[in-house]
Parts: C-alpha cells; sequence; structure tokens
C-alpha cells in the first residue's frame, strides 16, 4: 500500500504502469474484489457525475435561492460570444458549477473527495473529454487516478473544510482532477504529481467560510477557481514545468496550515465571507431572524 | 491509515449538499438505528462545533433523523425526513451544545421506546467517512466499513476466549478488535470487525455462551 505521493510514483515507474492501474491493483488486493467489481463500482460513480452535469445545465435553484442557473448562463456565453478564457477552460468551470449547484439543491452527486468539492474533478473530465475523447474505460481511469492522490491526502493530511479548511476539500479536488487530466493527456506518472502540487501549492490558506453554514457561496465558485487552476496546472506540467517544492512536502504544508487555521474560518459560518455584512444579512433572511434582534 | 479504499474518496454517491454535514450524519443515524435494530419512539440529537453551528443549512438534521429512520446516503427521502419521522409519530428534539469536543463534527445521538434506549457518539471525519467513538458510554473506535458485531458481556476471564472459540469454530476471521469497561468485574463491550458477516444461527451460538449478555450486529 503506497503511503505517500512519493511511493506511489515510484511503483509506478517500478512496475511501468499508470497511477490509475496502481490504484485498481492495490484496491483489488486489499478487497480481495476482481477487476470487473471495481471497474463496475466507478463506473457507477462516473455515471452520476454525468447526470449531475447534465442536470446542473439544465438549470436548478438551490431551497435557499442563493445559488443556482449560473452553469447556465456560462453555457450561453460560450456558445453565443467569443469568450476570453476559451472553450474548453469555461466549459469545466460551467461543468463544476453544474455539479455544485446540483449538491447545493439537495441533488444526488458523487463526493470527490467531499461533497462541497464535488465539481472540480467531474468539471474537468467532461470538459477534457470533448479534446481528448478518451474511450469509456479511460474515464473510469481518470477518477482511480484522481483517487489515488486524494487517498494519500486523506491518510496524511484532511479532506474537510471542518478540519483543515477549503484548501483540504477544493484544493484537495483540483490538485486530484489536475494529476488525472496529466494522465489522460498522455503525461508521465511524474508529470501528474507535478501537476497536483502545482495545484495544491495554489490553493493553500484557502479558508472554508460558508456564507450560512451553507455549501453554496462560495463553495459553488470556489470549484470553478479550482478546477480552472487543475486544468492550468496540468497544461503547466505538460509543458515541462515543476515544482520546487515536492509533492508529499505540499501536502504537509497544507496540513500545518490547517492546524492553525482558527475555528471561525473552518466550516462554522462564523468568520470570513459569512461575516461580512451581506453575509449575516442573508443568513438572517434565510433563518427568519428579523434584523432588529441581531 | 484512516483510508482504505480509493471508494472513500471517490464517493460516496449521495444527497447534497455536504458529505462531512450530510452523507457522514446519515451513516451516524443509521449506525444509531442499526444498533437499536428497530425504530425508535423518540430521538434527542445534541450537536457539538461545526454540527451544531451549521447544522440547518446542511440539512445535518434531515440527514440523521433519515439515517435514524433507515434511509441510505443516496435516499432521495432524505431532504423530507422530519416529515416522514412525524407522520410516523416520533418525536424529535435538536440540541446546540457549546461544550468544547475533540473533532469539530460531533453529535450524541439519544433515542428509545418504551422498552429500550441507546446514546451513541459519532464524528464525521471527512468525505462521508464517519466513526462512532461512545455506546451507551462505553469508549470504542468503530469505522462502520466492514462488517462487526458488538458483545455486551460480564468483564470475567474466559469472556473474550469463548466468543473467538466460536468465531474460530466457523472459521470467520477477526479483522480488529476492541475491549472496553466500565469497571473492573461490571459490564464490558467486545467491538470485532470481521472479514464477513455472520449468519444468525452464530450470533445465537454466541448469545448462549457463559458471562455473554447481548449481541448486536453491524453491516455496513
Amino acid at each position: 500500500m503506497f503511503r505517500n505521493v512519493a511511493e506511489l510514483i515510484s511503483l509506478t515507474e517500478e512496475l511501468e504502469l499508470p497511477i490509475s492501474e496502481v490504484m485498481i491493483r492495490q484496491e483489488m488486493e486489499v478487497y480481495d474484489k476482481t477487476r470487473e467489481q471495481i471497474m463496475e463500482q466507478m463506473e457507477k460513480n462516473l455515471l452520476v457525475m454525468e447526470e449531475a452535469i447534465d442536470r446542473g445545465l439544465k438549470g436548478v435553484k438551490s431551497h435557499s435561492g442563493l445559488t443556482g442557473g449560473d452553469a447556465v448562463l456560462i453555457q450561453k456565453y460560450i456558445a453565443e460570444k467569443e469568450s476570453l478564457s476559451g472553450t474548453l477552460l469555461l466549459d469545466a468551470v460551467s461543468k463544476a458549477v453544474a455539479t455544485n449547484e446540483v449538491n447545493a439543491a439537495m441533488g444526488t452527486i458523487c463526493a470527490t473527495p467531499t461533497a462541497g468539492s464535488a465539481g472540480c474533478v467531474p468539471g474537468a473530465l467532461f470538459a477534457v473529454k470533448n479534446k481528448l475523447n478518451p474511450t469509456r474505460e479511460e474515464m473510469v481511469r481518470f477518477l482511480f487516478t484522481s483517487g489515488a492522490f486524494g487517498f494519500v491526502v486523506a491518510n496524511n493530511a484532511f479532506i474537510s473544510g471542518a478540519q483543515g479548511g477549503c484548501q483540504a476539500e477544493v484544493g484537495s479536488a483540483a490538485a486530484m482532477a489536475s494529476a488525472a487530466v496529466v494522465e489522460m493527456a498522455g503525461g508521465t506518472p511524474k508529470q501528474s504529481a507535478e501537476a497536483f502540487a502545482i495545484t495544491l501549492k495554489n490553493m493553500l490558506g484557502l479558508v472554508c467560510d460558508p456564507v450560512a453554514g451553507l455549501v453554496e457561496v462560495p463553495c459553488v465558485k470556489r470549484n470553478a477557481a479550482g478546477v480552472s487552476n487543475a486544468i492550468v496546472s496540468a497544461d503547466m506540467a505538460l509543458a515541462g514545468v515543476t515544482s520546487r517544492i515536492p509533492c508529499d512536502e505540499v501536502i504537509g504544508a497544507m496540513y500545518r496550515i490547517g492546524k492553525t487555521m482558527p475555528s471561525a474560518l473552518r466550516e462554522t459560518a462564523e468568520g470570513g465571507l459569512a461575516a461580512t455584512p451581506t453575509g449575516k444579512a442573508l443568513a438572517n433572511k434565510i433563518y427568519g431572524i428579523p434584523v432588529e434582534k441581531e | 491509515m484512516k483510508y482504505k479504499s480509493v471508494f472513500d474518496i471517490m464517493g460516496p454517491i449521495m444527497i447534497g449538499p455536504s458529505s462531512s454535514h450530510t452523507a457522514g450524519a446519515a451513516k451516524i443515524g443509521k449506525a444509531a438505528r442499526t444498533l437499536f435494530g428497530k425504530e425508535p419512539n423518540w430521538i434527542e440529537i445534541f450537536l457539538y462545533g461545526s454540527f451544531a453551528k451549521t447544522y440547518r443549512g446542511h440539512g445535518t438534521d434531515v440527514a440523521l433523523v433519515g439515517g435514524i429512520l433507515d434511509f441510505n446516503t443516496d435516499d432521495q427521502r432524505i431532504p423530507d425526513s422530519l416529515e416522514i419521522a412525524e407522520s410516523k409519530g416520533i418525536k424529535i428534539n435538536f440540541h446546540q451544545d457549546e461544550a468544547a469536543v475533540e473533532h469539530p463534527n460531533t453529535v450524541r445521538i439519544k433515542l428509545g421506546d418504551g422498552n429500550d434506549q441507546l446514546e451513541l457518539v459519532g464524528i464525521s471525519i471527512g468525505g462521508g467517512k464517519v466513526e462512532i467513538t461512545e455506546l451507551n458510554g462505553f469508549e470504542l473506535h468503530l469505522s462502520g466499513n466492514h462488517p462487526a458485531i458488538l458483545v455486551m458481556h460480564n468483564d470475567r476471564f474466559g469472556a473474550i476466549a469463548s466468543v473467538a472459540q466460536i468465531l474460530a469454530k466457523h472459521e470467520i476471521n477477526i479483522g480488529r478488535m476492541e475491549v472496553s469497561r466500565k469497571d473492573i468485574g461490571k459490564e464490558a463491550i467486545m467491538i470485532i470487525e470481521l472479514d464477513e458477516n455472520i449468519d444468525s444461527y452464530i450470533e445465537r451460538e454466541l448469545e448462549r455462551a457463559e458471562n455473554i449478555l447481548q449481541i448486536a450486529k453491524i453491516v455496513d
């Protein structure tokens, strides 16, 4: 069983296998399951991701009314205007947003690694899909590669906003997606690790400050930022750019930053954007608290 | 290592919006239901830390109650669980507790019916993964990721050996085991994680062993 990214990469080099295959074989061994069983289970996750994106792109609205409909706006913009950041990147953003809008509306999603960060991995996958034309099996493999990196983060740091802030959730999710994009685009396992490190480095310190405690503001747009970061970092790694700080040390830094983050910035809705005048007013409105009683 | 499967990271498939506050909460509720073994008619829920501050926004309340109603994390009825419980005549109270806790997402559930009651503490550690840390006053570490049995027994010599012997006879392997007691010679509990589920005849055989008081089976 690999314990960190260095061990994962050396396994891929020793066995001459992609990261996804190392993850699949470990899962088969630990749980004594067949390849078919494991691929089938991951295929179910892929299907849920696809359905969530479809639903979000048709337009949803959350119960609070804070989020919903932005994925539709972005798709419309791609179709009608000449975007500045490019179709693939904006397509990824719209699909990440779609997923998290469905999540906020209490729809069915696949947590990757968490629900609040569920947009990054599918957003990247279903946007890159249009460019790279992968087989269904390659798409399932994308999820195993993401999972392999998430597995290391979860065991060496944390993946929940309550423990480590948004850097632990969207930061991890974006970095996982970035590593998987590299593998699908034909990069080496080492380049996947570089992409992961670059992405996570750029999300360090991000706090978890949900307005009214809802997984909506700023969570939906943080997934947009996460997926953009993931794709740009993947391109950088594929271009040969490397991270000066090794992957495992970046994960260690994320852990220590999370440990020193005050509780007000870890999913308690007491700090950051949740504590702004508008954030507080929205919370009061949603929970029906009259302003004068504040 | 806390996370052993790639599906702890990629998954669960769930009803939004939060893996720790919704899916994790549903799993803790379901663990309480499984341990109680039947539908309760009253539920008292004490929320701590981030759970206490944000439970309404994350649907932690509907998820906990959904779990207690035996719903899975992807059950579409979760958003309506409070109404469903009310229609069944189940009395529910939520309490936001200010007490400092070790883990930010902690909940204490007390539930029961006219005859029995149960109290447990669960924590949601991220990505929908949970641990049960206390059951009826006993400290424990139950992940809910493997089939497990809980054995209430008298704290006497030979009680543990007799349980291990019965499992060995039926060729059932023990993956992890933990023993906790309230005091020397008093009531004690064994938590045994197994590689497979046990049949009910083995359960009955265990129950008949000396100094064994009660068996509860937990299946994920």
